[in-house]
């Protein structure tokens, strides 16, 4: 008996170990850009790790927000994300709602509509000629149009409408309800848990998206956040030579506060939202 | 007032005034309906059906209805081509590396997570491992640069300061899978915890219980409970990974590659953006996304196939 009490206790010592040190390689290579970007470009030179910069520049930061395109580019993206993801839930959940009710004739059919679009898609160049045809191009509209409705999250939402009790659609249709205002009123505040952990996928993603406007937005003037870290990191990096000798090489620490920038807005929810988005995973997905 | 009608035509009357007060008392339901029902007809069956320019050569000035028919022509080119060879290895090896890497990793990640017994503290491993998911690819690609470059990068320095020679990480055939799998396993496996740690909340604990009694150890049960009781769950898993063989991502592997890595690390969703958008050729990019998705395709249907026989629940 105290045997296996020793090699529990070993094996409880090992994996908070390990543990430990997972956590670390999640999040030091991220913290350290973070103190880099605080760093002065000499630190950086002399010491390379800095954790914690002896001396704090805001060089960086006043370099980046000295110019008018960084801080446009994020307006971009958040306008991008807030219209976006709008578009995205009142969309994707109205779909959802009217699929989960029986009322609805050929829903069946209409879900393996759905369904088959996450086994086969036509590929990249016909959904862009969709696109130009519809004269998308350079507009906000391409990168929001396009990506409406995820199929993934509607069949999760419609999985959990349908997990709602029948009676109370019911009561509500003898209180003198009609869908409408049965949705408005009864389904979306019993939702809201759901519908914050949808919104939070939808608007990282609306952040986060490089190749929407990456094939959509052809003027700088309109290019979100994310493509102008990717010029500002990756274009001018030197390592190699085939790409644009123009750029200017920015300093080890101007990269780093880029990075930061285009990750602000995620670092500054994630603590509000960390505790909800586990059940949104969940959601549908497994019952019980 | 019934001698009117004939018993069939008066059913038949019946049944379509049914129908439409059907469809008026729901009527808000098939307005919620129509705005999705044409999202997924205009953006993912007309490009579904702009597949056809695949066998065409596709003009912009004549549009796809009027192009010319050309049969095979452009899969024939596509599989004449050195670089067919080159995307389909580069694409299968890719796939595979994610497969054995990291598919793993989220199932070790969670037994660990499962045996600890302090809430606080398994609460802040989540909270840390699942950060990264949300760091977009171009972030993810920033801090690959940052931290590799032959320029004062920090694991370069490490690296010469340990005696050894600096490596170019960022622009050499040589690293760039081992990259692009890393960085899948670094962004991902925390976040791919969640679904395996639900299931395992699931077990029934009387399991652990009777295991403890029979003399099993902590990595005893981990084998011999725990992982049959999230089976399900991996082979559904499994099936999705399978099902995405093919889809790699266009904006990992886009920020990733550059003229030196390019043999190496170039994929079909990349060769499709330089074929295609970049140059215009857009009935050869179609045929090569079209022989992409039909593999994927096969590869998600097969593996249901192949888990339903080995019965489990599929995805479908």
């Amino acid at each position: 008996m105290r045997k296996s009490g020793l090699a529990d206790r070993s094996f409880d010592t090992i994996n908070v170990l390990l543990l430990i040190v997972i956590s670390l390689i999640c999040i030091l290579p991220f913290l350290q850009i973070v103190a880099g970007s605080f760093a002065t470009q000499q630190e950086l030179m002399e010491k390379k790790f800095v954790l914690i910069p002896e001396v704090y520049s805001l060089d960086a930061y006043r370099f980046i927000f000295s110019d008018i395109t960084i801080p446009k580019s994020m307006m971009i993206s958040v306008f991008i994300t807030v219209c976006g993801t709008i578009i995205n839930l009142v969309l994707t959940s109205i779909t959802a709602f009217a699929l989960a009710r029986r009322g609805l004739r050929g829903r069946r059919f209409i879900m393996f509509l759905i369904v088959f679009t996450l086994l086969f898609d036509g590929g990249m160049i016909p959904a862009y000629l969709v696109v130009k045809e519809l004269g998308l191009i350079n507009t906000y509209w391409a990168v929001m149009i396009p990506n409406a409705i995820s199929a993934f999250n509607l069949i999760l939402m419609r999985n959990f409408f349908m997990s709602l009790p029948e009676e109370l659609f019911e009561s509500a249709k003898i209180d003198g309800c009609n869908d409408l205002k049965t949705f408005i009123q009864i389904v979306i505040p019993l939702s809201m848990a759901s519908m914050a952990t949808f919104m939070l996928f939808y608007a990282v993603n609306h952040w986060n998206n490089f190749m929407m406007p990456f094939l959509y937005l052809n003027s700088p003037d309109m290019w979100p956040v994310q493509i102008w870290l990717r010029q500002i990191i990756i274009m001018a990096t030197a390592d190699f030579g085939d790409f644009g000798a123009s750029i200017e090489i920015p300093s080890q620490s101007l990269r780093m506060a880029t990075i930061v920038v285009a990750t602000l807005p995620i670092l500054l929810v994630y603590p509000f939202i960390q505790k909800h988005f586990v059940k949104g995973v969940m959601i549908g997905s497994v019952k019980g | 007032m019934t001698n009117f009608f004939s018993n069939r035509q008066r059913i038949k009357g019946a049944a379509a005034q049914n129908l439409l007060k059907d469809i008026w008392r729901n009527r808000w339901l098939y307005i919620f309906v129509i705005p999705g029902v044409f999202y997924f007809l205009i953006f993912k069956y007309i490009p579904m059906g702009g597949v056809v320019i695949a066998f065409k050569d596709y003009t912009p000035f004549l549009g796809i209805v009027e192009s010319q028919w050309v049969g095979w022509k452009h899969f024939e080119r596509l599989f004449q081509n050195n670089d067919f060879v080159m995307l389909f290895r580069n694409t299968i090896l890719i796939s595979l590396y994610k497969l054995l890497f990291y598919f793993p990793v989220p199932i070790i990640l969670a037994l660990m997570l499962n045996e600890v017994r302090l809430k606080v503290f398994k609460r802040f491993v989540q909270t840390v491992i699942y950060i990264p998911h949300f760091f977009s690819w171009v972030v993810v690609a920033g801090i690959t640069y940052v931290l590799l470059t032959t320029e004062g990068g920090i694991v370069n320095e490490f690296i010469t300061w340990a005696g050894g020679e600096k490596i170019n990480f960022l622009g050499q055939n040589a690293w760039i899978r081992t990259l692009l799998t890393l960085q899948t396993i670094w962004r991902e496996a925390g976040w791919g915890t969640i679904l395996y740690l639900a299931a395992m909340s699931a077990v029934d604990p009387q399991l652990y219980e009777a295991a403890k009694i029979d003399g099993a150890g902590r990595f005893r049960q981990m084998w011999n409970v725990t992982l049959p009781c999230i089976r399900s769950t991996i082979v559904i898993l499994l099936i999705l990974q399978i099902g995405n063989f093919m889809d790699l991502g266009f904006e990992q592997i886009y920020n990733m590659i550059n003229a030196g890595n390019k043999d190496y690390g170039n994929v079909f969703d990349t060769y499709v953006y330089t074929i295609g958008i970049k140059e215009g050729q857009f009935s050869y990019s179609t045929a090569i996304g079209l022989f992409k998705s039909v593999i994927g395709l096969i590869l998600v249907l097969g593996s249901n196939y192949l888990a339903r026989r080995s019965g489990e629940e599929g995805i479908f």
